[in-house]
Order: C-alpha cells, then sequence, then structure tokens
C-alpha cells in the first residue's frame, strides 16, 4: 500500500479546514487531514487554519511543533516507522533499527536522498509481545529482525 | 451444508505476523475446493506466540491452528482441518490451552471469542447487560456499585474510580464529559489497544454507563496515531452501533442522550497524562496542567469531566453485569478484581493474561512466560512502562499488587512486563529512560525538561568511566529532584527505571575510565 499524496493546493486545504472545523478542539483532526493529504503540514497551510479556528498563528505554530507526528517536510515516497522502545530494545531493536538505517544511508527522521524512503522513530506499536515492531506505509510488520525488516521495506517498495 | 465458519484474528499482532495473507490464503484454498466457508476477523485470544491464530467452527467447538502461515493452508485443508483434523499446528480447542485456562477473563471475556464489529454478537455474549442493570438500578446505585468493586485506575495511577464518579457526579455543570484514554504510550503494554481490537464495544458500553452515572452526555476517545488499526476498528465499532439505533440517536439500550467522538493523538507520550490529554484533546499542545483544579471539577473545557483508561470504562460494564462483590471477591488487599496483565518483549509466551491480583512476578515471568525467547537466562524484568521499575530475579516473590510494587520502589503501572535477558546492559537502559524523559517532555517543568538531559548526560560520562562514585551521586540527586519537583509522572517517575537499574545492577555501572587524567 503506497500512500498517495497531492501536491500542495490552496483550495483542497481549504476544503479540509472546512471539513473540520466546526469539532470542539478542531486543530488536530484538521492537521492530521491536511497530513494525510498532503504527507506533511505545509508552512502555507498554518495561516489558514489560524484564521478558520480564530487563533493566533503562533498559537498554531506551537502545536504543529510539539507534536512528533506533523512533518514539516514532505516525506520520502514511503514511510517506515520503527518502534524504539524498550519491549523492541529486549528483542534485538536497537540493531535492526540499526541496520535499516545503514541500508538506506538515512538517520531518524531524514529522508534518503534519491526521496525513496523517510524512516521515522516510533515509541511503542503496541506489538510488544511480538518485537521487534515497525510500520512499514501503515502496515505492521513483527519479529522485525534486520533481515526480515530489510526485506519487507525492499519488497514493499517493488 | 452451511458455511463453515473460519476465525482468522486481525489484531494488529496478528496482521504483523502475515494474518491477512492467512485469510486470503483461506479463501482461495476454499474456492478451488468449492467448499462454502464464512471468514470471520476476531481479536486475539492473547497467546502472541501462536499467532496467527485460525480457529475453525466445528460440531463439538472452535478448534485451533497456529501459528499458521499461508504456505500452511493447503495442506491443512488437506488434513481435513474444516472438521478439526489432526495437524502439527492443532492446539485443539483454545479455551482449553493452559495460557487460557490459568486467567480469569474478566474484562477480556469476549476479547478473541466475538465478531467485533457485531452489536449481535456482542449481545448474544453478554453484552449490554451492564448498561440495562445500570438503567434498572439508577445512576445513584450505579456509582455504588463502582464504589463497592473496589476498582482502581487501569491506566496506571491506581487511583478510585468510585470516587472520580462520583466526584464528577456531584458537579453541577451544563456540561459534563466521559473522557476514554485510550493513549496507551507504555511500552509493554497493549491491553487497550487489544480490546478496542476484539472487543470495542464492551468499551462503547462502559462509556455509556459511566455517563449514565455521572451525567453526562459527550464522550470522547482519544488514542494514539500508533494504532491505526485499532482506530479504524473502533471507528467501524461506533459506526455498527450508530446503525443500530445506538448512540445519540435512538437505543444502544434505550440511553440515547450519549454520543462519542474518537480523537487520535499525534506522538506525543506525555499526552497519555490525564491533564496534558485534555488540552490536546482541545486542539492545544500537549502541556501538562497543574492540579488542582482536578478534571472532575474543570476538565475537558472546563466542564467536570470523567477521564478513565480503556480498560477501567471496560471493567465498569463487567461490575454492573456482574455485581461488585463478583468483582472484588477476586485479588489481594487494596487490589481488587483481575488485571489484564501483558507479557512482552523477550518472552516465550507473550500475550495477555488476566488473572487476579496477587500473582507473583515470577510466576508470570517464568512459569507463564516460559522465561526469555532467546533461551537465555532472565536479567530484568521492567514492569509498569518506561517510568517503571527494572526488577531484577531476586524480586520475582513481588506479588503483582500496587501496594508490594511501591514498597519495593516500583510500580505495575498499566500491566505491562517486559522481560530482558542476560545479554542487557542496563547503564544503557537507564540513560534509555532518561533520553525518553527528554525526547518527550512537555517542557513545562525544569526537572523534567532539563533533568532529563542531563541526566542522560552525566550517565554518558558515567558509561566513559569519568568520575564514577560522584557522577552516580549526581544522577541519584538528580531523580531525587525530578521525582519530588516535576509536575506529572514523566518526570517524576523516569527515575524508577534509573535508580533501580543503579541498585540492582550496580556492576553495569563500573566502566573503566578511559584515560588516566594529568
Amino acid at each position: 500500500m503506497t500512500i498517495q499524496r497531492i501536491k500542495w493546493d490552496e483550495a483542497a486545504a481549504r476544503d479540509i479546514i472546512a471539513a473540520h472545523a466546526h469539532l470542539d478542539g478542531a486543530a488536530l483532526p484538521i492537521l492530521h487531514a491536511i497530513q494525510e493529504t498532503f504527507g506533511y503540514v505545509p508552512d502555507d497551510a498554518l495561516p489558514l487554519i489560524a484564521d478558520a479556528l480564530n487563533i493566533s498563528r503562533a498559537d498554531i505554530y506551537g502545536v504543529v511543533t510539539f507534536y512528533h507526528d506533523f512533518r514539516r517536510e514532505p516525506p520520502g515516497r514511503r514511510v517506515v516507522k520503527v518502534c524504539r522502545a524498550e519491549a523492541c530494545q529486549s528483542m534485538g531493536g536497537r540493531e535492526s533499527a540499526a541496520a535499516l538505517l545503514g541500508a538506506c544511508g538515512v538517520d531518524w527522521g531524514e529522508t534518503s536522498a534519491d526521496g525513496a524512503i523517510t524512516i521515522e522513530a516510533v515509541y511503542c506499536l503496541g506489538l510488544c509481545a511480538v518485537a521487534p515492531a515497525a510500520l512499514i506505509d501503515g502496515e505492521p510488520l513483527g519479529r522485525a529482525d534486520a533481515a526480515r525488516l530489510i526485506a519487507a521495506v525492499a519488497e514493499g517498495a517493488s | 451444508m452451511s458455511a463453515v465458519k473460519i476465525f482468522v484474528p486481525d489484531d494488529v499482532a496478528a496482521l504483523a505476523l502475515g494474518a491477512d495473507k492467512v485469510a486470503r490464503a483461506i479463501a482461495a484454498e476454499a474456492d478451488k475446493r468449492g467448499v462454502e466457508i464464512q471468514i470471520v476477523r476476531n481479536g486475539s485470544r492473547g497467546m502472541a506466540w501462536l499467532e496467527p491464530l485460525v480457529e475453525v467452527q466445528t460440531a463439538f467447538g472452535r478448534i485451533g491452528y497456529g501459528p499458521v502461515s499461508a504456505a500452511d493452508v493447503a495442506v491443512l485443508f488437506e488434513a481435513g482441518f474444516l472438521d478439526g483434523g489432526a495437524h502439527p499446528l492443532r492446539i485443539g480447542k483454545p479455551e482449553e490451552h493452559p495460557f487460557l485456562l490459568r486467567q480469569t477473563r474478566l474484562t477480556f471475556a469476549r476479547v478473541g471469542i466475538v465478531d467485533p464489529l457485531s452489536v449481535e454478537d456482542y449481545v448474544a455474549h453478554g453484552g449490554l447487560l451492564g448498561l440495562k442493570r445500570a438503567l434498572e438500578i439508577g445512576a445513584a446505585a450505579t456509582l455504588e456499585e463502582i464504589t463497592k468493586s473496589g476498582l482502581r485506575g487501569r491506566g496506571g495511577a491506581g487511583f478510585p474510580t468510585g470516587i472520580k464518579w462520583n466526584t464528577v457526579a456531584d458537579a453541577k455543570a451544563d456540561q459534563k464529559y466521559v473522557v476514554c484514554n485510550a493513549d496507551e504510550g507504555d511500552s509493554g503494554t497493549f491491553a487497550d489497544r487489544m480490546i478496542m481490537e476484539g472487543d470495542p464495544m464492551v468499551l462503547i458500553e462502559g462509556m455509556a454507563i459511566c455517563a449514565f452515572a455521572v451525567g453526562a452526555t459527550k464522550g470522547f476517545v482519544y488514542s494514539r496515531s500508533e494504532y491505526p488499526h485499532a482506530n479504524a476498528k473502533f471507528e467501524k465499532a461506533l459506526a455498527a452501533v450508530r446503525a443500530k439505533g445506538g448512540l445519540g440517536q435512538g437505543a444502544f439500550g434505550p440511553y440515547s442522550f450519549f454520543d462519542i467522538e474518537l480523537r487520535i493523538g499525534a506522538g506525543a507520550y506525555v499526552c497519555g497524562e490525564e491533564t496534558a490529554l485534555l488540552e490536546s484533546l482541545e486542539g492545544k499542545r500537549g502541556v501538562v496542567r497543574a492540579k488542582p483544579p482536578l478534571p472532575a471539577h474543570k476538565g475537558l473545557f472546563g466542564k467536570p469531566t470523567v477521564i478513565n483508561n480503556v480498560l477501567s470504562l471496560a471493567t465498569a460494564s463487567w461490575i454492573l453485569a456482574n455485581g461488585a462483590q463478583a468483582y472484588a471477591d477476586f485479588g489481594m488487599g487494596r487490589s481488587r478484581g483481575t488485571m489484564p496483565i501483558q507479557l512482552a518483549g523477550n518472552i516465550k509466551y507473550g500475550g495477555l493474561f488476566e488473572t487476579a491480583f496477587g500473582v507473583s512476578l515470577g510466576e508470570l515471568v517464568n512459569d507463564i512466560g516460559g522465561g526469555t525467547s532467546t533461551g537465555r537466562s532472565v536479567r530484568a524484568v521492567q514492569v509498569g512502562g518506561p517510568l517503571g521499575a527494572y526488577f531484577p530475579p531476586a524480586l520475582f516473590d513481588t506479588p503483582f499488587d500496587y501496594e508490594a510494587f511501591a514498597a519495593r520502589d516500583g510500580l505495575i503501572g498499566h500491566g505491562g512486563v517486559v522481560v530482558f535477558d542476560d545479554s542487557v546492559d542496563m547503564l544503557e537502559q537507564a540513560r534509555f529512560a532518561m533520553e525518553f524523559c527528554a525526547v518527550e517532555s512537555c517542557g513545562k517543568c525544569t526537572p523534567c525538561r532539563i533533568g532529563s538531559t542531563r541526566g542522560a548526560e552525566t550517565i554518558d560520562k558515567i558509561a566513559l568511566g569519568e568520575r564514577p562514585e560522584a557522577n552516580i551521586a549526581l544522577v541519584e540527586d538528580l531523580c531525587k529532584t525530578m521525582k519530588m519537583g516535576s509536575l506529572c509522572a514523566l518526570g517524576g517517575f523516569t527515575p524508577y527505571p534509573v535508580l533501580s537499574a543503579l541498585k540492582h545492577f550496580p556492576d553495569d555501572f563500573a566502566r573503566v575510565p578511559r584515560v588516566a587524567a594529568e
């Protein structure tokens, strides 16, 4: 499953914001929907959200930057979230994560030079009894030792 | 002949091991053979090492096979698994498996058994009895039941649920809220997720009971972005209930003025702290609030709010259906009832083990969990998530009970048990605890925001053998400051893993100095 994303489009962003603005505490639902559509939260979206929610640009900037999930830059074509928390550590998660980062030539949170892949750290996917674990474009992978993790990432890319 | 019912879990742990491929292979093989089957996507029974665990409904009950891979499917058909035929993967009736036989499943009574999205199946397996009884006995008696059951907050803090509910019930306001904390961020825990994927309606029912008892009309479930499958499942369950005329329209039971909205966090661990969660729900940065005021008085949007963990609310359904005394009869001391314990990490038989309070840590790790999955010896067990203490095997006689763990400078938290084998470096684990706190700190209070970074730096110095005694003393002093001076449990409890590592595994902190200076 490759996630479809569209390029920045102000009209589309306004539609998304309008569809959620009626919710109580609408900021997070809007930001999630924006990121789902564009792959990240473009700077251009912030004044639109601030305007719709009647808050300052500083406020919405503060919200976007507080949460680890929200990206400020477009990600690679594929996004792999690798768990770094204790249960995965106990099953060699540090080693398999290092192997994947090495194979892709990136560090945590970075996108490979060819734009193919972004690798993000997460702290717990709730897959602690089948550790180590990762989410590859939203698809879960358990018992993800280095070989299985790299193979699964490569398989999805083909 | 009617279609044979085959259960293939779509709990995310089963999916992570290929359950979707197995389901597709079963459908294809049945098609090829011209056999009529019906595939039900159930939750997980909680035996992770057997996933994907496929079950077939036979004339003499459900028969399990696991772990099944797509490659096994044709052979299983050949072996007559549709009639419960013999095969090396056959485990017999799942409910007779020793791992399940030893449990007391109250909160998890239906998980892995029912079709999570079927209201009919939910009701056929005892669902809605709790809400019905609550409506019969009235709000005051419902509050009394929760209080008498001795239920304590399963999120980790262990605060008596009855007191919380009563406080909100007593508060006067035009609007009250029920907020479910499903921001299950602790590593080693997945019980909330399993409820949302395996029996989401029990949570909906529990929230409706709570709303009825305290006089709330609106509920929010605050879940995590790391749980996309659980969220999708819960959203579908809400839709299924609405389609039956329930939740806010007609009747999930006759209680019609309550509605629930699912909200998703954005990767901030601190939002599992109740006041940070409320800020986040309001659309703000997830910064911890100072208490008082308590959320029960001034919670979401300043209104009286019950904020409870998934397990607490789900358990309320069981308590109302079966009576407070039936629940309180389980457990030890002030820890009444059962705890869904999660066996995780480097453990042979990992998964969900619900049992009465009082089982010893050693029993959980060795007898039930079978020791490590790597086959090496157990060296450390972290109980209660990233803010929980590391216990050595010498403390394996500790009973699973809020007070017993506290007496040994630990906590049971949300019931996660993460096992490490003897290859673990406890200095590295202590450093990670500080690093995690630094990454996740909301920044409001100094001991947490600055202390965690200084803690990681100081542990790095110990790792290099720089003035180890002085630096260990510094870390201990820093931990004291964080414990006493932090606003919430993130900064306040990070000292647990750090100090327990120092106390129980001092050898790991005795590093050889890099250079003899001067």
